[in-house]
């Protein structure tokens, strides 16, 4: 797997700024030379997961008998309504919340608690603002005892695979949204996840930024073949984004329907104006409807 | 013909270029809603001086402030030179500047000066050594917060002057127990202030830390800490002003210099010139206090201040 990292980009929309990354300078990292990332394989497991809240008015299932799975180089997206518990699915699998019931794994591990092994991404954009944009890429490294020099690289290396070498010397504030979201990217990478954990990561993006920074993470998947979990509400976004889809219906959050999205992995947005790809929005929407459609490929 | 040449007029002249080189019709609407001219509306009358929460212009806040000083100043000037009141019970500016040089060349400024402000320093300075690590284990650990809460909260009620007896008998008359109570009347707000900004650092920030591979310890030293760093300041800011009260309450009870002990001096010997000199003193100091913290909250937290 590991040898995907060097295939070349292709650039293929017009990118807004002369900050976004059209061309990815050095595909290999220069610290990794013959190593091209440190995990070649990554399984991710959920078996049998139920989390149930204690709430006031009583206990509320939010995740009943959830099993699924991620394989190494995978972009996975769970789609669900607001309330399917879909943000509760991804705190667990981070290690943030513990289950009710169930477990998970990453290559046979059990999850415990939340590890450097699985990044994650929040929709509040969550850089730390005393830092500059360089020094909060590097922190994950320092907190993992990294040293000053190695960790700088890394941090440069990052930020330039998302564009942003420009605004190192910057602090968050004067970053605009989809820029601080891609600090947030580099940041994760730059630890080294087994696998990135996405949770809404562009929900609160203008249209236009959120389309841009779709297409830089596809991008930026097919560069790099980093293992994706990614929540979203956006159907669309799932489709154009994901190879397998899960369909999350709510109360209690159930895995309604497991999609593969047999589309080409290097998508523009022109291919949203293709018929399969509106076949399967328009079949997720409808299974969200609360209908099935034989017609969806599962 | 006036509607669209002001819906033009709206777009502005390279929204009007930019249609035409790109083929585009600008839009030049006829019907009704699009053709009401900018009457005088109904609403908000424009306001400089009571805009609401939004800055005025510089050069108004600029002369408002030093009105700000002067007015209270000329008042205070043209009150002792009409001779409305005693000059023994108001003095005129020109005394209490004559009071201040004399105080000066007589070496009793800087003395009691230099006295209120060691106390002040040593007081304040070990009541922030002690609430900046218990605030921000009240404010992390909901444990320590439970345990230290309710005794605080009882505590700081008790006005620290009416422990002055209690710290005299303990401590007797020289600097300790003027100390202490600058200690005592600071250290619990100094805790609880410190303890509520911990309590709105974002949990995302802190279970993004987890996420990277942080621990428990890192994330309160390397994440919780420097978050609060500008609530600190502010804190210390806010607080060090009642440690300047203090500071006197104390002088004015027992000792043997400081500007509180100067004021009781002053006022055995009805010399109201000194006394206003000394409050003139101790305002000055006060803002000279609360200005260097600001520029050490603008030196060291420049992500936080606008």
């Amino acid at each position: 797997m590991g040898g995907e990292l060097g295939r070349p980009l292709v650039c293929r929309i017009g990118l807004v700024g002369s900050a976004h990354p059209t061309v990815l300078a050095h595909p290999i990292h220069p610290l990794h030379p013959s190593t091209p990332y440190p995990h070649p394989t990554m399984h991710l497991e959920i078996n049998n997961l139920t989390k149930q809240f204690d709430t006031r008015q009583g206990p509320v299932l939010a995740l009943d008998d959830i099993n699924m799975h991620v394989e190494t180089g995978e972009f996975v997206c769970v789609v669900g309504a607001s309330g399917s518990g879909k943000s509760t699915l991804l705190r667990l699998v981070a290690g943030l919340d513990m289950p009710t019931a169930g477990e998970m794994t990453v290559d046979g591990q059990v999850v415990t608690g939340p590890g450097s092994d699985r990044g994650m991404i929040f929709q509040s954009y969550t850089l730390y603002p005393w830092m500059s944009v360089q020094k909060n890429v590097e922190f994950g490294l320092k907190l993992q005892g990294v040293g000053p020099r190695e960790r700088r690289e890394m941090a440069s290396y990052y930020l330039n695979v998302v564009g942003l070498t420009k605004f190192a010397r910057s602090l968050p504030k004067q970053l605009s949204g989809g820029m601080k979201q891609r600090v947030a990217i580099a940041r994760t990478l730059a630890s080294r996840p087994k696998i990135m954990l996405m949770d809404e990561p562009f929900g609160a993006l203008d249209v236009q930024t959120k389309e841009t920074m779709q297409q830089f993470m596809l991008d930026l998947w097919n560069r790099t073949r980093v293992s994706i979990l990614m929540i979203t509400h956006d159907v669309d976004e799932a489709v154009f984004l994901s190879q397998r889809i899960y369909v999350l219906t709510a109360h209690p959050g159930t895995i309604q329907r497991e999609v593969f999205v047999n589309l080409p992995s290097d998508r523009t947005y022109t291919i949203r104006r293709d018929r399969a790809f509106q076949d399967y929005r328009e079949g997720i929407m409808d299974l969200l409807r609360g209908k099935t459609t034989p017609a969806l490929v599962s | 013909m006036q509607a669209p040449i002001a819906v033009l007029w709206m777009m502005g002249a390279n929204t009007f270029q930019v249609c035409c080189t790109f083929g585009l019709t600008p839009v030049t609407p006829t019907s009704p809603s699009f053709s009401t001219a900018p009457t005088a509306s109904q609403g908000m009358k424009p306001s400089v001086f009571w805009r609401l929460a939004d800055d005025i212009p510089k050069p108004m806040s600029t002369a408002l402030m030093v009105l700000s000083i002067a007015v209270p100043f000329a008042i205070w000037w043209l009150v002792a030179s009409l001779d409305l009141v005693n000059d023994k019970f108001l003095p005129s500016p020109l005394q209490v500047a004559q009071a201040l040089g004399r105080l000066w060349t007589d070496g009793f400024l800087l003395d009691d000066t230099a006295a209120s402000i060691m106390r002040v320093t040593v007081g304040f300075g070990l009541a922030a050594l002690v609430s900046v690590p218990i605030g921000i284990a009240m404010g992390a650990f909901a444990s320590v917060r439970s345990l230290l809460e309710p005794i605080i909260g009882v505590v700081r009620y008790m006005p620290p002057p009416a422990f002055i007896p209690l710290l005299i008998i303990y401590l007797g008359l020289g600097e300790a127990p003027k100390i202490a109570l600058i200690f005592m009347g600071t250290v619990f707000f100094n805790i609880l202030m410190i303890m509520d900004a911990v309590k709105f650092v974002p949990k995302a920030l802190l279970e993004t830390t987890y996420t990277l591979g942080g621990q428990r310890r890192q994330a309160l030293f390397q994440v919780i800490t420097p978050y609060v760093l500008p609530n600190i300041i502010d804190t210390f800011r806010i607080n060090i002003a009642t440690s300047w009260s203090l500071v006197v309450v104390a002088e004015l009870v027992a000792a043997e210099n400081g500007l509180g002990k100067r004021i009781v001096l002053a006022q055995k010997f009805f010399n109201t010139d000194e006394i206003f000199a000394c409050l003139i003193i101790l305002g000055v100091i006060g803002f000279a206090l609360d200005l260097s913290l600001r520029g050490l909250m603008k030196a060291t937290c420049k992500w936080a201040v606008n």
